[in-house]
């Protein structure tokens, strides 16, 4: 189980202290399909970093299975069973697609067992299999390359950041897909901070966080009807339509 | 051959046995063994040190290796060697030096290669230099590469320089007629005290031809490059230049990219970029179970590639 106690991080903006998570209590349960949601600059990608350890905890603990984690690397913590898909991809001159899916799996797989994970996130794996992990490749394709790292890994806990971020609309309805096949086959626990409302309509529990807050956490059929139609949903559409979004 | 000559002879020629085709293997400035074929033969010069490597127009899928070992301490010497392509020919030539010190001389090697490419010709041609050896005196390579390409002539070039040179200045020309394509791909590490300038000059002189020189390197510790790439465009052609280089530690990096254009449709382009290794791709093989150390090791094995 994934347990955040009393996490606070906190930045300096113009010499200002902020607390973008502002002592934040959240309890995962096991083996769910987790969506977090909320408006922007509410926090939502704040704590997947701050869970992976790509941001520092200013105070408060995060639990993995009873075991403090708050101070350990982003290496301990990934070889504890925790994996994360970045929203913004990144590059790699020279490391190829099936070189990162090796480092992921944390053995030398086969062609065939790393085009497996190509085809599971839509990829036609012939093709991308030795093309290098560099600019040549669209955002849809990082991306999903990208969520085939997660899915190389097979661990435990899999924290996805805005999957659908920076995605065309035609990559995205092959997203939606990917995850409604992860969604299936999924073992452990899924944590994807999204916006969208065909990822949330997947999900067992609905977590919104606003103000670096949780604000609600729920079962999808609770959440979802609230979220629509809420003041809250028509700001979110509206930033949306606006675009830019972290 | 001894044993350490045998392990620097794999080391620049990834060679564990005798090759297929024409060699030859120059050992301790002396001639160990050589082979030629009906298609390609290797003559000794006689006015000064180095061979001629001659290759029959028409001569399909063959190779030519030539290594070059040096473990003797405080030996120097400078080797002329030229390539006669002949027209239609489509070879693979392989040649590199190892450089083993164990003693508190210098020794070096400067390799001047010339190559005379045929009409419609074909080369691929892989280059690596190494060096090891505890001693004190430096191991310095100084190559220099001459590239003659006749029309429609295609040639490709892998040199790569990852370990124990301490000093190196490579000096690379070509000059292509019209349709010729030249293509290179350098690697470059260079770590401790070692120092390395590379500088290419490709004139494009006919119509149609084309050329892509492509640099990647790291400099870490101490050490110092310095990058020269200029591309004459005096026809209708294309040329790209590219260097990219990790800087690391209290290294010092210089490219200097030079773009001549004497015709108007010539279409050349440089680019040019040095950085440490990104944050985020660190963080990013650290996300997969990797230490920040290993993570380091995969970026720059990738990048050197």
């Amino acid at each position: 189980m994934l347990e955040i106690k009393d996490a606070t991080y906190q930045v300096e903006d113009e010499g200002k202290i902020v607390n973008i998570i502002d002592h934040l209590n959240l309890t995962v349960p096991d083996g769910k399909f987790i969506v977090i949601t909320g408006p922007n600059g509410g926090g939502k990608s704040s704590l997947a970093k701050l869970i992976m350890g790509v941001n520092p905890i200013t105070s408060g603990q995060i639990l993995l299975d009873g075991e403090d984690i708050s101070k350990k690397s982003i290496t301990e913590r990934a070889k504890m069973g925790l994996s994360f898909a970045f929203q913004a991809p990144v590059h790699f001159k020279g490391i190829k697609v099936v070189d990162l899916l090796r480092l992921a799996a944390g053995e030398k797989i086969s062609v065939a067992t790393a085009c497996e994970y190509l085809s599971k996130v839509g990829l036609c794996a012939k093709d991308y299999v030795n093309r290098e992990v560099n600019a040549s490749l669209s955002g849809g394709e990082l991306k999903r390359i990208e969520i085939a790292t997660v899915l190389a890994r097979k661990t435990k806990y899999s924290i996805f950041d805005e999957p659908e971020a920076g995605i065309d609309l035609w990559s995205f309805q092959n997203l939606i897909r990917v995850f409604e096949n992860i969604r299936e086959s999924m073992h452990g626990t899924i944590l994807v901070i999204s916006h969208q409302e065909r990822i949330l309509s997947i999900a067992d529990e609905i977590v919104v966080i606003e103000d670096g807050k949780v604000k609600k956490q729920g079962p999808k059929d609770q959440i979802l009807p609230e979220l629509l139609g809420t003041p809250s949903a028509a700001k979110m559409a509206c930033q949306k339509l606006e675009g830019g979004d972290q | 051959m001894d044993e350490i000559q045998k392990k620097m002879i794999a080391e620049v020629a990834d060679l564990h046995e005798v090759p297929v085709g024409a060699y030859n293997f120059r050992v301790n400035s002396e001639l160990d063994s050589r082979n030629t074929t009906a298609n390609i033969d290797i003559i000794t010069k006689t006015d000064k040190p180095g061979i001629d490597i001659k290759i029959k127009p028409g001569t399909k899928n063959e190779s030519v290796h030539i290594p070059v070992v040096i473990s003797q301490s405080g030996l120097k010497e400078t080797v002329y060697n030229d390539f006669y392509v002949g027209e239609d020919a489509d070879v693979f030539i392989v040649a590199g030096c190892g450089i083993h010190n164990c003693g508190d001389q210098d020794s070096q090697h400067d390799g001047v290669h010339r190559f005379f490419v045929g009409k419609n010709a074909r080369v691929k041609y892989v280059e690596k230099h190494y060096g090891e050896g505890d001693g004190n005196g430096k191991r310095i390579l100084n190559p220099v590469t001459e590239v003659y390409q006749e029309e429609g002539s295609y040639v490709e070039m892998e040199m790569s320089q990852i370990k124990g040179v301490d000093s190196t200045i490579r000096t690379t020309k070509a000059e292509l007629k019209d349709g010729a394509v030249f293509k290179v791909h350098e690697s470059l590490m260079t770590h401790g005290k070692q120092k390395a300038d590379s500088y290419y000059t490709v004139e494009l002189k006919g119509n149609g031809s084309n050329t892509d020189v492509v640099s990647r390197s790291v400099a870490k510790d101490d050490s110092e490059q310095t990058f020269e790439v200029a591309i004459v465009g005096d026809a209708e052609c294309h040329g790209h230049a590219e260097c990219d280089a990790i800087i690391m530690g209290n290294a010092h990096v210089v490219a200097v990219p030079k773009l001549d254009a004497k015709n108007v449709d010539a279409a050349l382009i440089h680019e040019a970029a040095i950085g440490k290794i990104a944050g985020d791709q660190l963080i990013k093989l650290m996300t997969l179970g990797l230490t920040e150390e290993e993570a380091e090791e995969q970026i720059i094995a990738g990048f050197l590639r």
